[in-house]
């Protein structure tokens, strides 16, 4: 489904991914995880269309993304929960939600609106509050749910359990896994590199701008290096 | 008492063209928390594009039409050619770009048209109705109903439209609007033909009264910029209730005490509000937890 290739991404002058190939197939849940600073979140930006390529090729669904304009990728069936979870602060949650389907204005927004408050009933409650007053978790789920909207094919989830108290990461891992059954493809980054290996079916371990592991989630769970590196066992 | 409502006629007139400029910022600020200093050219290119399109010829309604269209193609175009060029600058670079374009479309107006001042006739004639022992020109009510039907509009637009919300969104968050499909230029583009638009038809809708010359720019921005700090920047209903309070504290100043202490006077009312309400009279404390 998603295709990257030979991707290489700078800031100025600084070069910040040097030739990242991976693929993504449909309906798998696969996770990249490594440091802080690796080049995770720079990958998905380029991936979703903000962030400037320098070399390489990213191919969705059989097309390449390269001239597709970041607004217009969503519409392509690719969607970013970005990093820091960018909700619209000053918007209620409901319209949050609402413009996720911004691309829409069929009868399936309604019907989408009550799965995201069925996904996460806590948002329901608090679906006439300015989305900028809710707790960080509360913020995550705003930011996954708006995703959804927008009627993804394949998801793209950037360190959804950054800052977050451990009970309510269980909750958004749960989600995630269970996009699976919706049949969303994801594509998860994350720091928790254990968390997110439970959930997923294979796993790139990135460090410094380059994929150095890549295999099976559970291979990568058991491997000595990784359990070390990253899991702290 | 007839004196007194003589008083209100004449600042609920004038407030009218400081609503409609005032509302005029909203838009530009709510998609890009810019403010348009050149927000007080559109006024004035409304009113000589209006006069000389009348002069050479247009019928007057024509001649309004043509003025309020090519003051938003140049709305667009100052966005086109010297805001999205500086995407990325800090908002305080990008205002400042705004009082160079103020500063050039002035100086181009010099050139283009001339200096003299200009008026052309009011739509609906100009005998005065008598409203209890006050009069008002018929061309007050064609602009106090232009505020009114304006902000209307844009109440409406920014509060039940999703695209009018696409635009809130934009300024809130510019990587998340794209990332819901939101195509930010569009929104800027669109925002700076609206208000330059709404400029322009406070400009014609103005000039059978204030009377319209290349320099008159700079005056209507800064009494719609207080107006829009006054009701609280970004909201609507602020921009026109903000903009008709200057307009009352003008003409009651002038009334009662003296036309010399008329702009000094509602300077220090917005002094004293913004020293007590930051947010002014209608804005929202916002509230942010991360």
């Amino acid at each position: 489904m998603l295709t990257v290739e030979g991707l290489r991404s700078r800031y100025g002058r600084i070069e910040v991914l040097h030739g990242i190939d991976l693929h993504v197939d449909s309906g798998e849940i696969v996770t990249v995880v490594g440091a802080n600073g690796a080049g995770k979140t720079t990958l998905l930006r380029c991936l979703s269309g903000v962030q400037p390529v320098s070399a390489g090729t990213i191919t969705f669904r059989g097309e390449p993304l390269a001239s597709v304009p970041a607004y217009r990728r969503l519409a392509r069936g690719l969607a970013q929960s970005p990093e820091g979870r960018q909700i619209f602060t000053n918007l209620t949650v409901e319209e949050n939600l609402r413009l996720g389907a911004f691309l829409y204005s069929d009868e399936r927004v309604e019907k989408d609106m009550e799965d995201a408050f069925q996904m996460f009933p806590i948002l329901k409650q608090k679906r006439n509050l300015a989305a900028g007053g809710l707790s960080g978790g509360q913020q995550q789920m705003l930011a996954m749910a708006r995703a959804l909207m927008g009627r993804p094919s394949c998801l793209l989830l950037d360190e959804p359990s950054m800052g977050l108290a451990p009970i309510i990461v269980q909750q958004i891992f749960d989600v995630v896994s269970g996009l699976k059954a919706l049949g969303v493809t994801v594509l998860l980054v994350e720091q928790n590199a254990f968390g997110a290996l439970k959930i997923a079916d294979r796993g790139y371990v990135m460090e410094t701008g380059q994929i150095t592991m890549q295999g099976p989630a559970e291979e990568l769970i058991a491997d000595p290096r990784i359990r070390e590196a990253y899991l702290g066992i | 008492m007839s004196e007194l409502l003589q008083f209100l006629f004449s600042g609920l007139t004038v407030g009218a063209v400081y609503a409609l400029v005032a509302l005029g910022f909203t838009i530009i600020y709510n998609a890009s928390d810019v403010v348009n200093f050149a927000q007080g050219e559109f006024v004035m290119l409304g009113g000589m594009v209006t006069w000389f399109a009348h002069a050479a010829g247009l019928p007057l309604p024509l001649a309004a039409l043509v003025a309020i269209l090519a003051t938003a193609a140049l709305g667009v175009a100052i966005n086109k050619l010297a805001i999205e060029p500086a995407r990325g600058a800090p908002v305080v670079s990008l205002i400042i770009i705004t009082i160079g374009a103020s500063v050039f479309l002035q100086g181009a107006a010099q050139l283009v048209f001339d200096k003299q001042i200009h008026s052309f006739p009011a739509f609906s004639g100009d005998t005065p109705l008598r409203i209890g022992g006050a009069t008002i020109q018929p061309q007050s009510l064609w602009v106090i109903g232009g505020a009114l039907v304006v902000f209307a509009g844009l109440w409406l637009f920014f509060t039940r439209t999703l695209l009018g919300r696409a635009v809130l969104a934009t300024s809130n968050n510019r990587l998340a609007a794209q990332l819901v499909g939101i195509n930010t230029n569009f929104v800027m583009t669109l925002s700076f033909a609206l208000s330059a638009g709404i400029g322009a038809l406070a400009g014609v809708l103005a000039t059978p009264i204030t009377l319209t010359a290349y320099s008159v720019g700079i005056g209507f921005a800064l009494k719609g910029f207080a107006g829009a700090m006054l009701g609280g920047m970004g909201n609507p209903k602020g921009a026109l209730a903000g903009g008709f309070l200057i307009g009352l504290i003008e003409a009651l100043t002038a009334g009662y005490l003296s036309s010399t202490y008329k702009e000094a006077a509602a300077f220090v009312v917005i002094l004293l509000v913004l020293f007590f309400m930051p947010q002014g009279l209608f804005g929202r404390k916002s509230t942010e937890r991360v």
